[in-house]
């Protein structure tokens, strides 16, 4: 789960990193107001869940009242990279000296945390990986010991962070690393961390990803979740507990099991069809959250076929089978279905099926059959 | 012989008492699977079906000599059972719950690996290994399966039934399907299993069955390439995910340019590892390079 810049923010204040004071609006008479009280210079800065916000014109100083208006208004509703922006952040204006860089992630490949800092910050750190990538200092942690000062010093000084400076961007990195483990986070990333003429050191940005196994034991994180950007059906799916992500196509596609709907995808783009979505049905499903997840996936107004690929393990045919009548009753749907069930219960699920005699709806023997039909049936139907 | 579960697998299972532990624990039981007990730390002293429940781990293994366990307990106490499993020493801790936070897997892996290193942790989120004509620890449907000559390693459950069942139909059978589980930090990956696969006698050949996200498919590339004289087939879900979404799996998620299918496609051909563009093309490569 993706937080806002300015949400990351607050949870960095919970761990004592230094951020600059500011004010989240939605308004542009918010704006002017939250503006008026910092006091100027102020920066007005477009929260949206996507980089690059700077160049698309989503952040501006503010000298005044009228330029606070002006940008305000200008940025509330700007689309960046597909984005909308519906929520700004007004910050009191830093005195920037120079940008660094530092994250924390999990890096999955060592299994261990890993802790990254680069004197190139403000800049895209992909880049900086790729073409300079000595200039980005890597050092993995042990998550049973944490990150500790000297690890951090070690880091800053490898790094060539100027002496007077070190100590408070080595705290800065405790601090970030303590962000990490305590709030569940799988990132927690400062870009561009900051030297002000006074050479403090403080964190001007905030990119910060939580793990949402683990909001069960963070009850105030899981309230941040940001649905305004949220695709209607997806927001829809995941209030009824199931994983749907939206795509461009016009197949809609459910399975069980995620590896499976992938695959299922891919077979499907494989045959020339393009996917309406992703939704994994999960194990055991039964009836009901079968005719959910149909309504889910028929929401969607581009749909012009829909594919069920079942292989029951855990999930049984038949109940996947009475779901899909149970839809068609309800919803009676116009679109035509091409229906591939296999394992647990088939036969009993495929006799439901012709015994419901459901209008448009054809049964197929495989997954690469049912893949090629659905995607002829979706041409016809366009 | 097969990988990790057999005729010497002695199970025992933390969450027993629940309606999925007990269901599967029986069905595995049903299947020839030698289970000798359970733990419910509320229920110590009753049975499930004549399987005894004991109050925790080091009391299981000392009572009945397991040395299989498998995790079904709700995913906030799900890292702390196999920790003591772990630490009570059993050998091979097989973890089925999904939705464990990633942290507390990180924290697992890395203290096992430090305390317990003679225990392999297979999971989370795993629909468990299948030794056909010997043993079943987990959730998958044992009759698509029969005893054979082809080892199979998955991220994914279903997926591995499907590819599963392609090579049946063309009369393979397997010595083990292990699935490794779809989550960030696995306690297995592809090169630990591959590595059982190489010097398990039973085993011809091996099909891996990846998808996108993190990069546990290249680092088996580079491994099959030293280590590796049995022919491996691949096989990637994912070509068509798009960036920063996750599909369905916690691990399944291609972060800016890193973890997509076609990376880990190339990475496996460049090593000179087939991989199928389908289920179906996996199987039918499977069958060009052994026969049925």
């Amino acid at each position: 789960m993706d937080l806002l810049e300015y949400q990351g923010k607050q949870l960095f204040a919970r761990h004592g990193l230094e951020i600059s004071e500011g004010r989240a609006v939605t308004t542009v008479e918010d704006a002017v107001a939250a503006a008026n009280e910092l006091g100027y210079p102020v920066v007005v800065k477009a929260q949206v869940l996507v980089g690059g916000r700077g160049k698309a014109g989503g952040v501006k100083l503010a000298g005044d009242e009228a330029e606070a208006r002006e940008h305000a208004t200008n940025i509330l509703g700007l689309d960046i990279k597909g984005h909308i922006v519906h929520t700004l952040w007004i910050e009191k204006a830093s005195d920037i000296e120079t940008e660094y860089y530092a994250s924390v992630l999990l890096d999955r490949s060592a299994k261990k945390p890993l802790v990254m800092f680069s004197l190139e910050g403000g800049v895209d750190i992909e880049e900086v990986a790729e073409k300079t990538p000595e200039k980005l200092i890597k050092r993995n942690v042990d998550p049973l010991v944490g990150l500790t000062k000297d690890e951090a010093l070690e880091i800053v000084k490898t790094a060539g962070v100027p002496d007077d400076v070190q100590d408070g961007v080595a705290g800065i990195l405790v601090a970030l690393y303590e962000v990490w483990i305590e709030e569940d986070a799988t990132l927690a990333e400062i870009n561009p961390l900051i030297i002000t003429p006074d050479r403090k050191a403080k964190a001007l940005d905030a990119k910060v990803s939580l793990d949402e196994s683990a909001l069960f034991r963070h009850k105030e994180n899981a309230e941040l979740r940001y649905t305004q950007g949220e695709d209607e059906q997806e927001k829809t799916a995941r209030e009824k507990g199931i994983t749907y992500v939206a795509l461009d196509g016009d197949i809609g596609i459910l399975g069980n099991g995620a590896g499976l709907v992938m695959s299922t995808l891919d077979v499907v783009a494989q045959a020339g069809g393009s996917p309406a979505n992703f939704l994994d049905a999960g194990g055991g499903s039964d009836a009901d959250k079968i005719t959910e997840a149909t309504q889910v996936i028929l929401s969607n107004p581009n749909v012009k076929a829909v594919l069920f690929n079942i292989f029951g393990g855990i999930t049984r045919c038949d109940e996947v089978a009475n779901g899909l009548v149970e839809a068609f009753n309800r919803l009676k749907p116009t679109v035509p279905f091409v229906v591939r069930l296999d394992g647990t219960n088939d036969v009993a699920g495929r006799e439901i099926l012709e015994k419901a005699a459901l209008p448009n709806v054809y049964p197929a023997k495989t997954m690469l059959g049912a893949a090629e039909q659905v995607v002829a049936l979706a041409k016809e139907n366009s | 012989m097969s990988v990790l579960v057999g005729n010497d697998t002695k199970l025992a299972v933390a969450g027993i008492t629940g309606r999925e532990g007990s269901f599967h624990t029986l069905n595995n039981r049903k299947y020839g699977t030698n289970v000798v007990g359970g733990i419910n730390p509320k229920k110590a002293g009753e049975n499930v079906e004549g399987i005894p429940v004991f109050a925790d781990w080091e009391t299981t293994v000392k009572e009945t000599g397991a040395n299989t366990a498998m995790i079904f307990v709700p995913p906030p106490f799900a890292a702390a059972s196999a920790l003591e499993a772990a630490a009570a020493g059993v050998e091979v801790v097989i973890i089925i719950t999904e939705g464990i936070p990633a942290h507390d897997e990180l924290k697992l892996y890395n203290q096992v690996k430090r305390d317990y290193p003679n225990t392999r942790l297979v999971g989370p989120n795993c629909p468990g290994i299948l030794s056909p004509g010997k043993a079943n620890v987990g959730i998958i449907p044992a009759s698509f399966f029969k005893e054979g000559n082809v080892g199979v390693v998955s991220r994914s459950g279903t997926l591995t039934y499907q590819i599963g069942n392609e090579l049946a139909q063309k009369g393979f059978g397997n010595s083990s399907i292990v699935g490794i589980g779809g989550d960030p930090v696995p306690g297995s990956s592809f090169v630990d299993i591959i590595e059982l696969f190489e010097q398990d006698d039973q085993t011809e050949l091996i099909v891996m069955s990846g998808e996108i996200g993190g990069s546990a498919e290249e680092e088996a590339a580079e491994y099959i390439a030293e280590n590796v004289k049995k022919p491996v087939v691949a096989y990637i879900a994912g070509f068509t995910a798009p960036a920063g979404k996750q599909m369905g799996h916690a691990g399944a998620i291609v972060s800016g340019s890193a973890g997509t299918a076609k990376a880990k496609q190339e990475a496996l051909e460049a090593k000179g590892v087939r991989v199928g563009r389908t289920p179906t093309e996996t199987a039918e490569i499977a069958m060009e390079i052994i026969g049925a």
